[in-house]
């Protein structure tokens, strides 16, 4: 059989950390990147006799993420141990949600070379993160640190809709795009705060039972999310055309070498014990305040999108690209409040800063410069105070150092010269120094022309306005 | 009368009248302590030392009118599974041989802002898990009515501290009866007060849903007083419930006329000593003569409670207890090869048997495929108890039984037998089970002399009807005036 025969089923459950100040069940804040053990208290470190107190934020943001997924609020809902030994997890259990998730039954829309499809969305709960353990140089043992135990998780899991890693890209940056728009995550994927577990499974085309399916975990960067299905794809197949059974597994993904491991333990089938935690209260929600929340959601991708069709005439292709993370749309809007000027704005995003992203692996989010001063950057160049080449080197030293672009033309010389007088004296100095050039454009090579501009150019360190010392080097010729 | 055989009450009036100092009674306590700790081992961790320097302070602040309060430099005695800042709270076990708790549990701040003074930390069966003090990782609590008996459990160590005047009043924590039990073994009273009225927040968790903190004093007017102190909503525990404020010795009219008492008779049923039983009967008309109205009931609770109470008691417990892992500040074992042999090896060298049976069990039950058949189960008949209280309430104010279906047994008797050790709880595990009230008091005691303790309940939120329903009994009976350990001051 080919590969052909066989039908791709994915499904993906994805951890994202909220971005509320505090923790899910005590007061510490959950701020990234501080030193270890900094931001704990007796409740997260699970020192004897502490409970836990439900962040309400924490509920609101998980409602708002179901809502903009299309999901069912749960009226009634409540919290569950999942218990497992491991040194990260200081209570040896997780306060997670088990049978009682509090949204269920959505789904996101995303745009396949084939048109729109639904990816449905199982079920949507909250969750405490665990500890991390790092490597101590010194004794070669483990240490403990539990700032992230406690940071509030919520748990996306979608439906086995998904048939190939491309889909599978699409519905997380769609997922993403969602988090980051409602304002719920910020979703830096190499902080963790957005990650994935990746489950995949083959099965022949026509077959209605699903294959045996492997899971691998905490994936967090597209690219090792593609490969990573791509080749348990192959693996897998690989496995049955030799007519073998694929083992249900736990792995690891290697990005060094582009391969799947079966993790350690095996032998110890996962029994987390569920049940409910007695320390807290079922967690009730009123019609009011799911509506309240509703009614509060901001505006999601899919109607910027439509806005920006019909208000800006953006072609379908930039819309999507803008508007996919709610930063570079903010940025968007932002600049064309500043200048007045969409096209440019559209123009900059798509091919300059989407290039720069693109090079140095930055996401959206990690823009340095506002939309004050990209708007303020099209108004230069409009103005004609410098020419678009400049604008490049402003919007490069915008990701360098980001200022006021004023400031930054004048600090380094850069305004354009539009001084008739002065750029008249450049053309002449030009046109003496090459004589040769004048005669070959009177022989009727239109190239010469452009010969002589790039020498002006050159004179003026990029300065001069091209418009008029075009004009200029027709007349004097 | 000696100082250490006054209640709260008669020493705040002393107190009050100057006829007693804070030091003269700390002294006294400290005295009472020195002499005979020996014999009744119940403390694990003694403040005697730290006692006689608060006392001192506290004098001097009252004397300088810089604090006031009705119960300042009140000695006061902690079960050793209530965290105390800065002082160890070991839950008499060897994995928190060392453990000095970071915070004060709420209960703690409550009794420290009265300025009481903590006389110790007492001992218990590791993790409350027990009925008779026997399951100490440290020491056999005795009883002061004889020796060779137990307290009873789990907590022992604060029933009979009491008991031998040692501590004035201590405060407990009852899962399935460990204060009403040892509190009947020793001849004192102790509440489990609803579930919810008493923040757990600082309580080292047996059972969450199970768990409360309560009073054991010499009478029922201390209890009264102490609940004040303790009762209330807490931020920190969203299980504890928010109600009016009440005084709970406003509530004590001496008076049960027209009082509806039903008595369970499958309380009173196969199992239930004779002696206990009489005992018993003889509390009914006590309470008839007085002008309530007794009647017999069938309370169909008693069969289920026990097997449901530990099962969800030991499937709580077993995912509580996963904390104490050999990590960070339990015991941890000496050598290991790996991380699994590290948690395997502190555990179980760090856990006692009846700590290891019970995480065992609550496993079980929990495992996937006996999830259904027993956790969920006992879920279920949980509900049915609830409601079979809730119709008896509907008839009476209060429900008597006996407390333990025996007095205080000998040591050794049946630490070896768990299961016989297990039916010791019997009457009261299904009060916890429906997280109700209930209070111990003494109503006579039997041939050999040692005390029994009846149990009344109540319903929900409703102290103040037990609370005086037993204060009424208390004062007809006068069991302390004529009864009182074999123990010469």
């Amino acid at each position: 059989m080919s590969r052909e025969d066989y039908e791709v089923v994915i499904g993906l459950e994805v951890h994202s950390e909220l971005s509320t100040k505090t923790k899910i069940f005590c007061s510490c804040p959950t701020k990234f990147g501080a030193a270890p053990n900094t931001q704990v208290c007796p409740i997260c470190m699970a020192m004897p006799g502490t409970l836990p107190v439900l962040n309400e934020k924490v509920v609101e943001y998980a409602v708002k993420a179901g809502l903009a997924t299309n999901c069912e609020i749960s009226r009634n809902s409540k919290n569950d141990r999942k218990n497992y030994f491991y040194p990260d997890l200081p209570k040896a259990y997780q306060i997670s949600q088990y049978d009682k998730p509090l949204c269920k039954n959505g789904y996101i829309e995303i745009e396949t070379k084939e048109g729109k499809k639904k990816i449905g969305i199982t079920r949507i709960h909250i969750e405490e993160d665990a500890g991390k353990l790092n490597h101590d140089e010194f004794s070669g043992g483990s240490l403990v640190d539990l700032n992230r135990a406690g940071v509030p998780l919520i748990e996306i899991v979608s439906e086995p809709d998904i048939r190939s890693s491309e889909e599978a890209e699409l519905y997380l940056k769609k997922l993403k795009s969602i988090l980051e728009y409602i304002e719920v995550s910020d979703c830096k994927m190499q902080e963790g705060s957005y990650r994935a577990d990746v489950n995949v499974s083959v099965r022949k085309k026509g077959d209605t039972k699903l294959g045996t399916r492997t899971e691998t975990k905490n994936m967090n960067s597209f690219k090792s999310i593609t490969r990573e299905i791509d080749y348990e794809i192959e693996r897998q197949i690989d496995i049955l055309e030799d007519g073998g059974t694929v083992e249900q597994e736990t792995l690891r993904w290697d990005d060094v070498s582009g391969k799947t491991f079966a993790m350690r333990d095996k032998e110890d089938a996962d029994d987390y014990r569920y049940f409910p935690e007695p320390d807290l209260v079922a967690i009730n929600l009123s019609e009011e305040y799911i509506q309240n929340i509703k009614k509060e959601l901001p505006e999601l991708p899919e109607s910027r999108k439509e806005r920006y069709l019909k208000e800006y005439n953006l072609s379908e292709k930039d819309a999507n690209i803008i508007t996919a993370s709610k930063y570079l749309s903010d940025l968007f809007e932002g600049a064309i409040k500043v200048c007045n000027n969409p096209k440019a704005v559209n123009n900059w995003i798509i091919s300059d800063i989407s290039r720069i992203l693109n090079e140095t692996e930055t996401e959206p989010i990690e823009i340095p410069f506002d939309s004050n001063q990209l708007g303020k950057l099209v108004i230069l160049i409009d103005k004609g105070t410098i020419s678009s080449s400049i604008g490049k080197k402003v919007l490069e030293e915008l990701f360098e150092n980001p200022r006021d672009p004023e400031e930054i033309i004048k600090e380094k010389g850069w305004i354009q010269i539009s001084d008739e007088g002065a750029i008249r004296e450049v053309v002449k100095k030009v046109l003496e120094a090459n004589p040769k050039s004048i005669e070959d454009y009177k022989a009727g090579k239109e190239k010469a022309l452009g010969f002589l501009v790039g020498q002006a150019m050159k004179e003026t360190k990029g300065k001069a306005n091209p418009k008029m010392l075009n004009k200029l080097f027709l007349e004097e010729i | 009368m000696h100082i250490t055989e006054l209640t709260v009450h008669e020493l705040q009036e002393k107190i009050k009248k100057k006829e007693l100092t804070i030091q003269q009674i700390t002294n006294a306590y400290i005295n009472r302590i020195e002499e005979k700790e020996k014999d009744v081992q119940a403390f694990v961790t003694s403040l005697t030392e730290e006692a006689k320097n608060e006392s001192e302070k506290i004098q001097k602040k009252l004397d300088n009118e810089e604090i006031e309060g009705k119960l300042a430099g009140i000695p006061i005695g902690i079960k050793d599974n209530i965290c105390t800042k800065g002082i160890k709270t070991t839950c008499s076990s060897k994995m928190l041989e060392d453990f000095v708790s970071p915070y004060d549990a709420t209960v703690m701040e409550k009794i420290n802002n009265e300025n009481m003074i903590n006389l110790g930390k007492l001992n218990m069966d590791e993790f409350a898990m027990g009925g008779s003090t026997e399951y100490s990782y440290f020491k056999k609590t005795k009883n002061p009515w004889n020796l060779n008996k137990v307290p009873g459990g789990s907590s022992g160590g604060s029933a009979a501290a009491v008991a031998a005047n040692m501590i004035p009043w201590a405060l407990g924590s009852d899962t399935g009866g460990s204060i009403r039990q040892p509190a009947s073994f020793c001849g004192v009273v102790g509440l489990k007060p609803t579930y919810g009225l008493i923040s757990r927040y600082g309580l080292v968790a047996f059972a969450s849903s199970l768990d409360q903190i309560g009073p054991i004093t010499k009478d029922v007017k201390d209890t009264a007083i102490l609940l004040n102190i303790i009762a209330g909503h807490d931020k920190k525990d969203t299980t504890s419930v928010e109600i009016e404020k009440k005084d709970y010795t406003k509530c004590l009219k001496n008076n049960v006329k027209g009082l509806k008492i039903g008595v369970p008779k499958e309380f009173y049923g196969e199992g239930i000593n004779e002696e206990v039983k009489k005992s018993l009967y003889e509390a009914i008309e006590r309470y008839k003569k007085l002008g309530a109205e007794v009647e017999e009931f069938s309370l169909d609770v008693a069969e289920y409670s026990l097997a449901t109470y530990y099962i969800i008691a030991c499937a709580e417990a077993s995912s509580n207890l996963g904390r104490f892992d050999g990590i960070r500040y339990t015991y941890r074992t000496s050598e290991f090869k790996d991380l699994k042999e590290l948690y395997k090896k502190s555990r179980s060298e760090g856990f006692g048997q009846e700590v290891k049976r019970r995480i065992i069990l609550g496993t079980y039950v929990l495992s996937s495929g006996y999830y259904d058949a027993y956790y969920k189960k006992a879920q279920q008949v949980r509900t049915l108890v609830m409601n079979e209280f809730d119709k008896a309430f509907k008839k009476y104010d209060v429900i008597l039984t006996p407390t333990a279906p025996t007095v205080a047994f000998d040591i050794g008797a049946k630490s070896n037998n768990p299961l016989e050790m297990y039916l010791a709880d019997i009457c009261t595990v299904s009060v916890n089970i429906a997280g109700l009230p209930a209070i111990s008091i003494p109503c006579g005691v039997d041939k050999e002399g040692m005390p029994i303790g009846m149990q009344l309940i109540g319903n929900k939120f409703c102290e103040e009807t037990i609370l005086n329903s037993a204060y009424t009994f208390e004062q007809d009976l006068k069991f302390r005036e004529n009864y009182k350990p074999e123990f010469k001051i």
